[in-house]
């Protein structure tokens, strides 16, 4: 009873905030608002007992995407553009798209029945046999590291390519920046704002290395540590400066490692081969079968971790720089 | 004893959510941006703390109390700094703020 009234408020403010971004024409409120949205889903994941998603969905969509669109709005600029077409055709078109989902939606089984076909095909053999096969606790991580180790190296492999394609098309502007310093007439130093965040990165950090080392227990792993410690580079880039954050952690040393991050998770599956398993079947990486897939999982999680984390900074760092050289020139 | 702090953790949570409903109303209501930004402040910290207490009274000495006051300690760590670079950029943007005797407000009223 109350779950349900829980989920219809929840889904009643879902619909409520897509509606306003619909309705507004300011991007800077509408990526707020998205912010929102991810949040609000991420509340309905816990409250559907899917933490690791739910961590996920506020660490990637409330947090670091919000942080990449808003750096966008810095190169785009704030307006919505006056389409040159009228509202009648994408009036139809999302009609008929509304209309075909809802159809299709009449053969989907029941919310939360007990014979859906996602209880029924791969996940009995999941919950019954992974304590045995991977024997750690939390199961969501023995999936998406070892049964589907497959997909969470093609997950890997697609955020290093958005990587590449950011780095092709906009590139990071390093040598404007190092000449760009603030002047202190131009820009007032924040004290405020940098001891505090100087207080609280080591700790955010911290957070990202327990996010990620813990994932075999709790929820967690890769990607929401990734995106964790990235966000800690990128308060500093915020309330310090583009410079500060070269200085630190420069682009030159973070695009290696976004590589070697992707070459750790393809190399554990080429040991793995070469000791004669299968490709990613880390059993064979130690004596005991449950220990070599512990160890399989900690390396391709550190792979995971450590590309996230390069990458959504490289891409920060691409989208801030050039929306400064812009304000330059 | 157990029945005063069940009471004494009722009230504080209702405490809450009535400083919380004052909070939201706050934001909606009031004139300009600077007040509804400190109207949301209330409920940053105010909130969080009777809110955080009640529980912490409702979990007795468990690891939950411990994680409770870390999240109350991040929340009154994060939030007021957030709302003071909310209020810098407004002021760094050069909005005004609306005073009852302030002619560049009125006229950005009338602007909007």
């Amino acid at each position: 009873m109350i779950e349900s009234l829980i989920n219809i408020i929840l889904f009643t403010m879902l619909a409520a905030t897509s509606l306003a971004v619909v309705r507004l024409h300011n991007l800077f409120a509408i990526t707020m608002l998205f912010g929102v949205y991810s949040l609000l889903s991420a509340v309905i994941f816990v409250e559907l007992d899917a933490v690791d998603v739910a961590f996920t969905e506020a660490a990637v969509g409330a947090g670091i995407s919000t942080m990449l669109i808003l750096s966008t709005l810095v190169i785009t600029g704030h307006h919505e553009k006056n389409p040159k077409h009228g509202p009648w055709l994408p009036l139809v078109v999302v009609i008929l798209t509304g209309a075909v989902l809802a159809w299709g939606t009449l053969d989907m089984p029941l919310f939360g029945s007990l014979d859906n076909p996602i209880h029924q095909h791969v996940a009995p053999r999941y919950i019954q046999d992974s304590p045995e096969e991977i024997g750690i606790p939390n199961m969501v991580t023995s999936v998406l590291a070892s049964y589907r180790g497959y997909d969470t190296m093609g997950e890997v492999v697609v955020v290093f390519a958005a990587l590449i394609g950011v780095l092709a098309l906009i590139g990071i502007n390093e040598k404007k920046c190092a000449k760009r310093q603030y002047s202190s007439d131009e820009r007032p130093p924040r004290p405020v704002l940098q001891v505090m965040s100087k207080l609280l990165i080591p700790y955010i950090m911290l957070f990202a290395l327990y996010v990620q080392f813990h994932g075999d227990f709790g929820p967690g792993g890769g990607f929401q540590a990734g995106v964790i410690f990235a966000a800690a580079i990128i308060l500093y880039t915020l309330t310090f400066s583009l410079d500060d954050a070269f200085d630190l952690i420069s682009p030159r040393v973070l695009r290696p490692l976004a590589a070697i991050g992707v070459l750790i998770y393809g190399g554990t599956g080429i040991v793995t081969m070469l000791l004669g398993g299968t490709f990613l079947n880390y059993s064979v990486l130690a004596g005991d079968p449950k220990s070599g897939q512990h160890y399989g999982i900690l390396a391709i999680e550190f792979g995971v971790g450590l590309t996230v984390a390069t990458v959504m900074m490289l891409i920060f760092y691409a989208f801030v720089s050039r929306g400064e050289k812009g304000k330059v020139e | 004893m157990a029945l005063i702090v069940d009471a004494l953790s009722w009230a504080l949570l209702i405490a809450g959510v009535v400083l919380g409903i004052t909070g939201a109303i706050g934001t909606i209501r009031f004139p300009d941006f600077y007040t509804r930004v400190h109207a949301s402040s209330v409920t940053d910290t105010l909130c969080a703390l009777c809110i955080i207490a009640g529980l912490i009274l409702q979990a007795g000495f468990t690891l939950v109390t411990v994680k409770l006051v870390f999240i109350l300690l991040f929340l009154w760590y994060t939030s007021p700094v957030a709302t003071h670079a909310l209020v810098r950029a407004a002021h760094h943007m050069g909005l005004p703020p609306y005073l009852s005797n302030n002619a560049s407000a009125d006229a950005q009223k009338g602007k909007s």
